[in-house]
């Protein structure tokens, strides 16, 4: 058996569990895991200037490629600094290892310098953690976090390594498992056969049908299979906000995003249907609303990897746990001995239905205003990217503006914080994309709030030639703050606004990028079609919008899914 | 309504604390917590004593149930069960009364005396929880409680059904 120390056990643990990106920064605990980065080149080091942006860089890089993200922080303030990264991964069920450094074994509950309970810290917000305590299990617990990272409902694992174990001086016997098995974990990844039965039964004879299709179909790479089911039943099609991208946002049977910012007609589809498939969604009261008057008229057919996902917020009439891939695989099978032949014509008054409602066009807006308007940003960046873009977006109005006016067609090209809203996100993760995918186009949309939450990343684009686009909405307020206060507090902008903004043109020639301020409307397509002329650079562009303007449509309070407000003075 | 939560688990370092955490964290209920490794030492058996609706139940089974460590969990309380709890209990005996009216009720309730000194009995007594609670109120009303201690829950399963990996 192979000999080393227990730092190059962890990198060559790495190698063997198919890393080829690590996110993180240095620190006294991790010098050694650092000086065997140092000694090789197959994992590739990633430089970041805050351990919080390393989190989301990872979690970026995840998000784009379905594979693990990984990080590699210092103890202390290192691994604490990740933990708004990794609270971000699992709520939104994104895999990825955090291997963080610990004072030496004999020092741990001394209180010694940068020590932190790094396990007890993050228990909450972690799928599983390890603290590793001999160095020959460091390549088990490796190849463990990364299975559990990777399997079942994917999410962050933590694996805390005491100094003393990775010492360079020392050797130990080095050997990485093939298989890991755990017999106290085994997701189940296949429907139970009776619950299929019953799911096809009630969709086949479903007269107003409903796709609700979340973050897991995307995460078990269904969006084929869903376009297929979908198209079958010729049923309409929503998304969630964690979804888009997981059926065609330009399919005619999608009726677009659902929820508080959804649609009209995608809350009508869903508050009218008599039977809702839900794949890979978690009834989230950001889609539901008032679980109360949640979709009255519909049997709910719930298809989710977690059992605990099921029946946790609006009960289920027919739950099959298993993942989306494999269910639809087995519901497509069975409705093959279904006579579908009629179901155009079975389902042409839902369909009439549904184009009334498409006919209120909630998503239009005033096209001739004085100020350029953020949903007309949004379209201008769908067309200057032939809508092929990946699409990292920060937290606010911007991203709500981005995720209903710019279509996704593929998965993994919508990149957001949607479970925890984490402002901040939106650049370390466009960074990840990056990292992942050299070629492609990687764009964040973010706002003047989020983007000083990580700025300082724009120094780490620098280094590793990142020619990522920035799109910064410059309300010059935390808009969807101030959204809310307009809404509820009668206008009362308390702390909403900051009135010493940098200057971003500056700021971002000063990190060595390309800075563009747009002003007025007719200014902004040329200015767009500049940036992305651009092939290099990183260019940030800082766009002054509308300071007044508010994303419709809107839930209203403690109201069914469907009762909404389409603009500031017009309600269904 | 009362239920009777069993989990088995990897006795591994840091699992109570998934399970512990798992509880204040979600806002569920513990009334009683008894955890000890089994006859296999890689196993250890939890036994928590909660109260919620079916909803809260149904989700306290499947959030334990999806912890990496957790093999398997069962609510006791859904069928037949025995359940047992331990309880020493300190009582002053300061006069020949009490002394005999606490032996009496040890008696009664089933109990043993397993310490004595000049001014107070240490009783141990096993039993249900109400069981445990009435021989409580009863000495109570002859005597001082000067101290007490309690294991909380634990049970199995009547008959052949069993918690295994």
């Amino acid at each position: 058996m192979e000999m080393m120390s227990g730092a190059a056990m962890v990198v060559r643990a790495l190698k063997d569990a198919g890393v080829e990106h690590v996110f993180g920064y240095p620190g006294g605990a991790v010098l050694d895991i650092y000086d065997a980065l140092f000694a090789q080149d197959d994992v590739k080091h990633v430089l970041v200037r805050h351990e919080q942006a390393a989190a989301h860089m990872a979690d970026g890089y995840a998000r784009s490629t379905g594979k693990t993200g990984t990080v590699l922080v210092t103890s202390g303030p290192g691994a604490t600094n990740t933990l708004t990264g990794i609270a971000t991964a699992y709520m939104d069920s994104i895999p990825m290892v955090i291997l963080s450094g610990q004072v030496p074994s004999m020092h741990i509950g001394e209180d010694a310098f940068q020590e932190t309970d790094m396990v007890g810290c993050s228990r909450p917000i972690v799928k599983h953690s390890f603290l590793v305590k001999r160095a020959e299990d460091i390549p088990t617990a490796i190849a463990k976090a990364y299975y559990i990272a990777n399997s079942g409902r994917p999410g962050p694992v933590v694996v805390d390594l005491p100094k003393d174990i990775v010492n360079i001086q020392e050797s130990h016997p080095y050997h990485y498992p093939e298989h890991i098995h755990m017999r106290s974990y085994n997701p189940t990844v296949k429907g139970h056969g009776k619950q299929i039965r019953k799911a096809v039964a009630l969709l086949a004879k479903a007269k107003r049908p409903v796709l609700y299709v979340g973050g897991g179909a995307i995460a078990s790479g269904a969006d084929g299979l869903v376009t297929e089911l979908a198209e079958m039943l010729n049923a309409p099609v929503t998304c969630t906000l964690m979804g888009l991208g997981a059926f065609s946002g330009v399919h005619p049977q999608f009726v677009g995003m659902l929820g508080m910012h959804g649609t009209l007609e995608a809350n009508k589809t869903m508050h009218n249907a008599d039977c809702i498939l839900a794949l890979g969604a978690r009834f989230d009261d950001r889609v539901t609303n008032n679980v109360e008057k949640f979709c009255p008229h519909a049997t709910i057919v719930h298809v989710d990897i977690d059992p605990a996902s099921i029946s946790k917020t609006v009960n289920a009439h027919v739950p099959v746990v298993g993942s989306v891939d494999t269910v639809v695989t087995q519901v497509i099978e069975h409705l093959r001995n279904e006579d579908l032949s009629r179901q155009q014509e079975l389902l042409a008054d839902w369909w009439k239905q549904i184009e009334q409602w498409r006919g209120r066009q909630c998503l239009s807006y005033q096209k001739d205003s004085e100020q350029i308007k953020p949903q007309q940003v949004i379209e201008a960046l769908y067309k200057h990217t032939n809508g092929d873009a990946f699409v990292s977006s920060d937290v606010g109005q911007h991203q709500m503006f981005a995720a209903l006016y710019y279509p996704f067609a593929k998965p993994r090209r919508w990149i957001n914080s949607g479970g925890l809203g984490t402002m901040g996100f939106g650049l370390p993760a466009a960074m990840g994309v990056q990292f992942a995918h050299p070629d492609a186009t990687s764009v964040v949309v973010t706002g003047d709030g989020s983007i000083q939450m990580n700025i300082q990343e724009l120094s780490t684009c620098l280094q590793y030639d990142l020619p990522i686009k920035v799109i910064s909405l410059n309300n010059r307020a935390l808009g969807m703050v101030r959204q809310w206060q307009d809404m509820i507090y009668k206008g009362r902008h308390s702390h909403s606004y900051m009135d010493s903004m940098p200057d971003f043109v500056k700021l971002a020639e000063a990190y060595g990028h390309v800075g563009i301020k747009v002003e007025h409307p007719d200014q902004l397509d040329e200015a767009m079609k500049r940036c992305f002329e651009h092939k290099d650079r990183l260019v940030f562009m800082d766009i002054a919008i509308d300071q007044n303007e508010h994303v419709y449509p809107m839930q209203i309070k403690y109201g069914a899914m469907d009762d909404m407000r389409l603009s500031k003075t017009e309600r269904t | 309504m009362r239920r009777i939560i069993s989990v088995l688990m990897e006795n591994e370092p840091g699992a109570l604390s998934r399970i512990v955490g798992l509880f204040s964290q979600r806002g569920f209920n513990v009334d009683s917590l008894c955890v000890a490794p089994t006859d296999d030492a890689s196993l250890s058996r939890l036994t928590i004593v909660s109260h919620g609706d079916d909803k809260v139940i149904e989700q306290i089974t499947k959030q334990v149930n999806k912890l990496v460590d957790v093999l398997r969990v069962t609510d006791l309380t859904e069928g037949q069960h025995v359940e047992r709890e331990l309880m020493l209990i300190k009582v002053a005996t300061r006069t020949e009364q009490a002394r005999a009216e606490v032996k009496r009720n040890v008696d009664i309730f089933r109990g043993q005396v397993v310490d004595v000194h000049a001014n107070n009995y240490t009783i141990q007594l096993t039993g249900a929880s109400d069981k445990l609670d009435a021989f409580s109120s009863t000495i109570a009303q002859y005597t001082d409680i000067i101290e007490s201690s309690r294991t909380g829950v634990c049970g199995l399963a009547r008959g052949e059904k069993a918690l295994r990996p």
